[in-house]
């Protein structure tokens, strides 16, 4: 273990550090913010249903895994949708992600903020962040989904696999 | 070369862990365990180093930072990075430097002692073994790096050729580093950067070879790739394409002369960043070509990628398309490194 100490010591002559993330310790990273009301995959995608309009986005954990998002890649308005297959993708600096649909339906509507500002995934991923509206054709298929006690136990199990 | 967000993290393990395709097979039912560490491991695990498997061995993709910011930050200051998965010889005796001229196509003798390049380990049809940085420390010390994913048969390759080369009467012997383990730091200024230098991880690493515009063997340079195809000709020493006397020279000359059919580029592309396997095409739609890597500037904050294209098709400002999930992005052939190196040279 010379080497470590050697590193160890060389690291501090040079004040070598490994950086903090501003947003976050590497305690919160853990417990990515998971919001109660909505409705989630195991794929770690979103959905929150009012009335008759499904919003969809991908959830903080993912977000916070990916890294900074640098493209997004959207349906088109009056496409369908369907459960647990991909609708889109999300680009980081190091990797393309597929974006699954939580829910089936139709596409209503789609956020076009996010192919000059990516970033508003990674910024706010619940919010202004959203990816498409859908209308769903079987409202059925949310009971399916995880509330958001059950999602923060899924993520922090996965991670701990990891 | 994408999954889904469950599948996070790893697509780039896949995408720089391709250098080695063994490996990769072998990690499918490796476990966790049977990964190697580097002496620095638990450094890394208490510095918030993400580690990920990587050409069988466990190595942090990135630290607490994220690869943009990373990435930005060597060039503004300087990274130190944990390279000791690759691995370091040493050559020594007094014919060590034409022994190794057999292998590689640099002008070794024309090395000037404490200097170093880039050069290409090639095979008898001009294709590329590995490509490996060598130091000439004196003349009869060579010291050389080979990538970690080639070690075992770079190894044999050069023990093959060595005991033919002693039985011969030649006069070189070798030494493996596995005693020790080698670092990379890379920095600017060292009294402006004090305290800014920071541990960074493979994921920057990648961002910053591509931006350089340096192959990644496996990626953009294989068994069947030459180092003229390549675009690499500018290691082959003058001497070397006068004198040959290297594995596979008769092609790789015969190419200098008449022009590979094909050659690597550096290409600008809109939409979502290129990957590895993506089809280039001409404006008609034609195929041209295919990406070997790519991805997102982090210096740039644009698409950038390498492939190869016909040649013919190769020079900068040539308008091509870019396939990508079935659709057609443009893009255009550019001039490589994207970001300026500034490599240090001694004066």
């Amino acid at each position: 273990m010379a080497l470590r100490i050697w590193a160890s010591s060389t690291a501090n002559a040079l004040r070598l550090s490994s950086a903090t993330r501003p947003h976050f310790s590497p305690l919160s990273r853990c417990f990515s913010s998971v919001l109660e009301g909505l409705k989630y995959a195991n794929s770690h995608e979103w959905v929150k249903h009012e009335g008759s309009v499904a919003t969809i986005g991908i959830t903080d954990h993912a977000q916070d895994h990916l890294g900074e998002v640098v493209f997004v890649e959207l349906p088109e308005i009056g496409g369908s949708v369907t459960k647990a297959t991909g609708f889109g993708a999300v680009e980081s600096v190091k990797a393309t992600s597929d974006v699954n649909s939580p829910i089936s339906g139709e596409v209503v509507e789609v956020n076009s903020k996010l192919s000059a500002t990516p970033g508003l995934i990674n910024s706010s991923p619940y919010e202004d962040g959203w990816m498409i509206k859908v209308k769903p054709s079987n409202p059925s298929e949310l009971d399916c989904l995880m509330g958001a006690k059950d999602y923060t136990k899924f993520c922090e199990e996965e991670d701990a696999a990891h | 070369m994408r999954g889904g967000l469950w599948q996070l993290g790893q697509s780039i393990t896949r995408r720089l862990g391709q250098s080695d395709k063994k490996t990769i097979a072998r990690r499918c039912y490796a476990s966790e365990a049977d990964l190697k560490k580097t002496v620095l491991y638990d450094f890394h695990i208490a510095n918030g180093g993400k580690m990920v498997p990587f050409a069988g061995w466990s190595m942090p993709i990135q630290y607490k930072d994220s690869i943009m910011e990373s990435t930005v930050n060597c060039r503004e200051n300087g990274s130190l990075f944990d390279v000791s998965h690759m691995c370091g010889l040493s050559l020594r005796g007094k014919d060590c430097v034409p022994f190794l001229e057999k292998l590689v196509v640099a002008d070794v003798a024309g090395l000037a002692p404490g200097t170093g390049s880039l050069t290409v380990f090639t095979n008898e049809k001009g294709g590329a073994i590995d490509d490996s940085v060598i130091t000439k420390v004196t003349d009869d010390h060579i010291y050389l790096v080979v990538n970690a994913g080639c070690r075992d048969k770079d190894l044999a390759h050069i023990e093959e050729h060595m005991k033919a080369f002693k039985a011969k009467g030649g006069d070189v012997s070798w030494h493996i580093y596995d005693e020790r383990s080698l670092l990379a730091l890379q920095v600017t200024i060292l009294e402006k950067s004090q305290g800014k230098v920071r541990l960074t991880g493979l994921g920057a690493r990648d961002s910053l070879r591509l931006e350089a515009g340096l192959c990644l063997y496996g990626n953009d340079m294989e068994q069947h790739t030459t180092p003229v195809e390549a675009g690499l000709t500018w290691a082959i020493g003058k001497r070397r394409r006068a004198e040959g006397g290297f594995l596979g020279a008769e092609v790789i000359l015969k190419q200098i002369a008449d022009g590979p059919s094909i050659r690597r580029v550096g290409l600008f592309s809109a939409g979502p960043p290129a990957r590895s396997h993506s089809e280039i095409q001409n404006e008609n739609g034609e195929n041209i070509g295919e990406v070997t890597s790519g991805g997102f500037s982090p210096c740039l904050k644009k698409n950038i990628g390498m492939g190869y294209v016909k040649s013919g098709l190769h020079k900068p400002g040539t308008k091509v398309n870019i396939v990508i999930r079935g659709k057609a992005y443009e893009g255009s052939v550019t001039k490589m490194p994207f970001v300026p190196t500034k490599y240090y040279k001694p004066t």
